[in-house]
């Protein structure tokens, strides 16, 4: 081999991108920069207020000191209310999401039509907030709890139903092969070789979603349904600002409790 | 028995695993189906229960053509076709005797399974079978904690539960190692002759299929190219299934594992009955 076929067949210099590749990564970042450019200007944004923020933020902490401690035996009502609300929604949740997940994952629903309507109700669930909910089953129930379990129900299926199904996909086929070699009818082999290998999903996307809905509870209330919201909107609108410290301080409590057991729970599951 | 006659399979993408397979089973003897991968040895076990659907061809079982059966029928006839996989296939989050038991879901109720009360005599059998393939006290283990032996020798239970006419087994040692895979084959071997129950036996391991089987069918290109008794294989027969090779060294296997069991202590004759059924195999569970 002469000098220049070595250098020809072992070169010295490698590159993992081509020059085009390269190219193409720097189109993207200067399109990204200019996509949020243009969002900023488009947002007629009032610079003036941002000049005093910082003295509105130190004035706020000020109405807020000392929070006001009497306050909190008015507050363990509502916010037990909240927890229950949570509880109740995410019950509800499974019950409902629990058939749909079946209906929307490939190789459990029944036909195309089964499918798209297990998808359909899926997505058309997750695409509300449930704040918007809240207000469409206050309409139907009135003011109160009742409203505000049915909204973090409603919200919560697309959630539970996605993973739910996600995870019946996902399943080891084979055992579902061998329950179906025994001869076993469609509702056992339901029963033995599939739902097994999905309820660690279950179970762990029940206390999830329960530890989400505690925080989505909280602000139920700004619409009428039910829980300590309704408590936080009032004394907001009333500038009561020792109150909303105590709200403030009491919801962050419960919410990393909520957090704590459901990380605990998760974590147990095998 | 079993009559296999011009079976074929086209996959929807075209490939052809079946050309045209006819296959006779009448004496309770264990087959090893050997081939090269892609051959179609998978698709015609599967062809067998429909786990994979036939193209065209009759699979008549005792008269009955398996091929041409309804859903509910199809049903009702895989209880009489008992399978063992190569990855076992238990449902892992079960325990043992969940697993075993599920070999009965063809003649229980939805509410027996559900409310796992399975008949008596369901449940003295799933204890007796435990016993025989050496995982009695482990009925209430959870499947995912035990070896790959051990998972196997529950695949096994399962499929024997069901008291089937006739054991379909795809590959069953090939994600064993090599101690094992004799210790299983060995055990499968057994329970089908003491039983009288033939089994049709997918093996990648030439070796293997020579020592434990009685009759071996060749596969290549979804044809058989070889079917006769074990010792008709010779280096042209596994010539014309694989393609070409040196085979000196896998045909002389067969002396080797004779040596290693007259070593072992073990009795070279391997009756069809043995009758002691309570009698434990060789080597079972300990240290896998």
């Amino acid at each position: 081999m002469t000098v220049e076929e070595h250098a020809r067949r072992y070169p010295e210099v490698w590159r993992r991108f081509s020059p085009r590749e390269t190219l193409t990564r720097y189109v993207w970042y200067v399109s990204i920069v200019f996509v949020a450019v243009w969002s900023v200007s488009n947002l007629d944004i009032s610079w003036f207020y941002f000049l005093d923020a910082h003295l509105q933020l130190a004035d706020l902490a000020i109405r807020m000191w000392p929070p006001d401690v009497a306050f909190t035996a008015l507050l363990l009502a509502p916010l037990v209310e909240t927890i229950h609300i949570a509880t109740l929604g995410t019950a509800v949740t499974v019950v409902i999401a629990f058939p749909i997940a079946f209906l929307a994952a490939r190789n459990t629903t029944f036909n195309a039509a089964t499918w798209f309507i297990g998808r359909f109700i899926l997505v058309a669930s997750r695409s509300v907030n449930t704040v918007v909910w809240g207000l469409l089953f206050v309409a139907i129930f009135g003011p109160g709890p009742v409203a505000g379990i049915w909204a973090i129900a409603f919200r919560s299926i697309g959630f539970m139903g996605k993973l739910v199904a996600e995870a019946i996909e996902e399943i080891d086929r084979g055992a579902v092969e061998a329950i179906e070699a025994t001869g076993a009818s469609r509702l056992q082999v339901l029963w033995i070789g599939i739902l097994p290998q999905v309820l660690p999903v279950i179970y762990g996307t029940t206390v999830y979603r329960w530890d989400i809905n505690i925080r989505e509870s909280t602000v139920l209330g700004f619409v009428g349904a039910g829980g300590i919201g309704i408590l936080l909107y009032s004394s907001i609108n009333q500038f009561q600002w020792r109150e909303v410290a105590v709200i403030l301080v009491a919801v962050f409590g419960v919410v990393v409790v909520s957090e704590l057991i459901s990380a605990t729970v998760r974590q147990r599951i095998t | 028995m079993l009559e296999v006659t011009d079976l074929v399979k086209v996959y929807p993408t075209g490939t052809r695993a079946l050309n045209g397979v006819s296959l006779t089973v009448d004496e309770p003897k264990v087959i090893a189906i050997i081939g090269p991968s892609g051959a179609g040895k998978s698709t015609l076990i599967r062809c067998i229960n429909r786990l994979v659907e036939p193209t065209s061809g009759k699979i008549l079982l005792d008269g009955v053509d398996i091929a041409s059966l309804g859903r509910r029928e199809l049903r009702k006839f895989r209880r009489r076709l008992g399978m063992i996989f190569q990855e076992y296939n238990l449902v892992e989050r079960l325990t043992v005797m969940e697993n075993v038991l599920s070999g009965r879901l063809g003649y229980v109720s939805f509410w027996q399974a559900y409310r796992r009360r399975y008949p008596p005599d369901d449940i003295r059998m799933a204890f007796q079978l435990l016993d025989r393939v050496g995982l009695s006290g482990y009925e209430n283990t959870r499947a995912d904690a035990l070896s790959g032996g051990q998972r196997q020798r529950v695949g096994i239970a399962r499929a024997l539960m069901q008291q089937p006419d006739l054991l379909l087994v795809d590959e069953p040692t090939a994600s064993l190692d090599p101690k094992t895979s004799r210790q299983i084959m060995r055990l499968l071997v057994e329970l089908a002759h003491e039983r009288g129950t033939p089994a049709l036996v997918n093996i990648h391991d030439v070796g293997l299929a020579q020592s434990f089987t009685d009759r071996v069918v060749g596969l290549a290109d979804g044809r058989i190219v070889f079917d006769g008794p074990v010792d008709r294989v010779t280096a042209q027969v596994l010539t014309d299934i694989y393609g070409e090779e040196d085979w000196s060294t896998t045909i002389r296997e067969v002396e080797d594992e004779e040596e290693e069991r007259e070593e072992a202590g073990v009795s070279r004759s391997k009756p069809p009955a043995r009758e002691k059924k309570d009698e434990v195999t060789l080597g079972v569970a300990e240290g896998e």
